[in-house]
């Protein structure tokens, strides 16, 4: 009771904290301060990621290409549904959080644990689905190979299809195994081996006359350039080196890693705030059926986490802008 | 007790499910844009940006602008409080925003003009 009290002593003195100009108790305004610094905070991400993006502008990855995927619709191109369905699953968090806000001011329990427990569960089912995004986007699905300058080389069909490793690589024995710790002299080891290697699928390109390459560099349409069957054996023959197979921090088969690094990066930083949001939902959930604010005679906690919900839902506005949509 | 209990709320359903319904149109539109990019708004720029990627800033201002005035209720706040918020985070974003971009722009000019090769 004591923690919530903001005028323990202080009213009618105008000069000793008796006087409130902006009318919103301590812990509020300090949730206003916390969510002001944390916009600047994830500004700063999102302007790192302008920074890199204009400064790779006629290369960058392009979304639509990138997060295709939906559950259950295996190998069908769906650009952005899925983010879509992501998008409105935390909206709409955000309605039965202010609903739970809104019940909370007429002092209705039941209503307000309602409304709690449905904005957690749109809280996990979010996280999950980003979970589910990144397993996507790490695996990779069709592969690609970079050259010597550590740009992306990736493989269309006539019709500008991507076409996946596995169908144009042909066997070829090779001896090649990978180094581990426990057969080396100097107990070094080496990062898994991609499933083919460069000369597979080199030999198999060449010996399907109706691939081709699709580089990074974007022409004045906006789209991937793809290069002619003879260009396509030329640059593959001359500047492949290696194969990439899904992203990481340092190799990405969707392009520049950079951006590999910033949807980690940022994405996971916003997942991060929506798992500690969820995590302090439930607490405050806990609260609620416990009958703590019922009893304090205010449910300001509920808006004060909810403050913090909304911003989550706000910076997700501008993820989903500057990732998947611009 | 907490101050904000003792004057009286009128309930906000309303305003709740009208808020919720224009950002649901909004992203609708966001994805439909994105997914059929119009000739004419990809081959239009304004002030070096596609006409496409302005308005997907725009309606995203705009979502921004419901989100934290109705579900974060600036709207109910004092005019001190609002605008100490608001003008704050514009500035220094803004700012922000304007170094790195003009400054990403620029080392994409040096490295597309410079004697080095990046593709090889």
């Amino acid at each position: 009771m004591e923690a919530t009290v903001t005028k323990t002593a202080t009213e009618g003195k105008t000069w000793g904290g008796g006087n409130e100009p902006l009318k919103a108790s301590y812990g509020k305004l300090m949730m206003w301060f916390f969510i002001l610094s944390d916009a600047i905070t994830f500004s700063g991400f999102l302007a790192a990621y302008g920074f890199s993006r204009f400064k790779f502008v006629d290369s960058w990855p392009i979304a639509d290409q990138v997060f295709n995927h939906f559950p259950f619709l295996h190998g069908v191109d769906a650009p952005m549904y899925y983010v879509a369905f992501m998008t409105f699953i935390l909206i709409f968090s955000s309605v039965t959080m202010v609903l739970a806000v809104d019940a909370g001011h007429h002092m209705k329990k039941g209503k307000v644990t309602f409304f709690m427990f449905l904005t957690i569960v749109g809280g996990l089912i979010f996280v999950g689905s980003q979970a589910w995004e990144w397993k996507n986007f790490i695996q990779g699905e069709f592969g690609a190979v970079t050259t010597k300058g550590g740009n992306i080389l990736q493989f269309v069909n006539q019709e500008g299809e991507r076409v996946a490793l596995s169908d144009i690589a042909v066997f070829q024995a090779s001896e090649r195994a990978q180094h581990t710790g426990n057969k080396g002299v100097w107990f070094t080891e080496e990062a898994a081996l991609p499933t083919y290697t460069i000369d597979e699928v080199k030999a198999g390109f060449v010996a399907n006359s109706s691939l081709l390459i699709r580089t990074q560099s974007l022409n004045e349409n906006g789209e991937k350039t793809i290069l002619t069957r003879e260009e396509s054996i030329q640059k593959l023959d001359k500047e492949a080196v290696g194969i990439v197979e899904g992203a990481n921090l340092k190799h990405n088969e969707y392009g520049v890693p950079l951006f590999a690094d910033f949807f980690f990066f940022i994405t996971g930083f916003h997942g991060f705030h929506v798992f500690s949001g969820v995590v302090i939902n439930i607490i405050i959930f806990f609260n609620v059926i416990l009958g703590t604010y019922e009893r304090r005679g205010s449910y300001e906690m509920v808006e004060k986490v909810g403050l913090y919900w909304h911003f989550v839902d706000l910076v997700w506005v501008f993820i989903f802008t500057f990732f998947y949509l611009v | 007790m907490a101050h904000t209990t003792t004057h009286q709320h009128e309930s906000n359903t309303k305003r709740i499910w009208y808020v919720f319904i224009i950002l649901s149109v909004v992203t609708i539109f966001e994805v439909f844009l994105g997914i059929i990019r119009p000739e004419f708004l990809t081959h239009t720029h304004f002030l070096s940006m596609k006409l496409l990627n302005w308005i997907f800033i725009v309606l995203t201002l705009y979502k921004a602008y419901y989100i934290a005035w109705a579900f974060m209720h600036l709207e109910g706040e004092s005019k001190g409080l609002r605008r100490g918020v608001v003008w704050t985070a514009i500035f220094l974003i803004s700012y922000l925003m304007f170094i790195l971009l003009t400054e990403g722009d620029y080392i994409y000019g040096v490295f597309k003009t410079s004697n080095v090769a990046w593709d090889f």
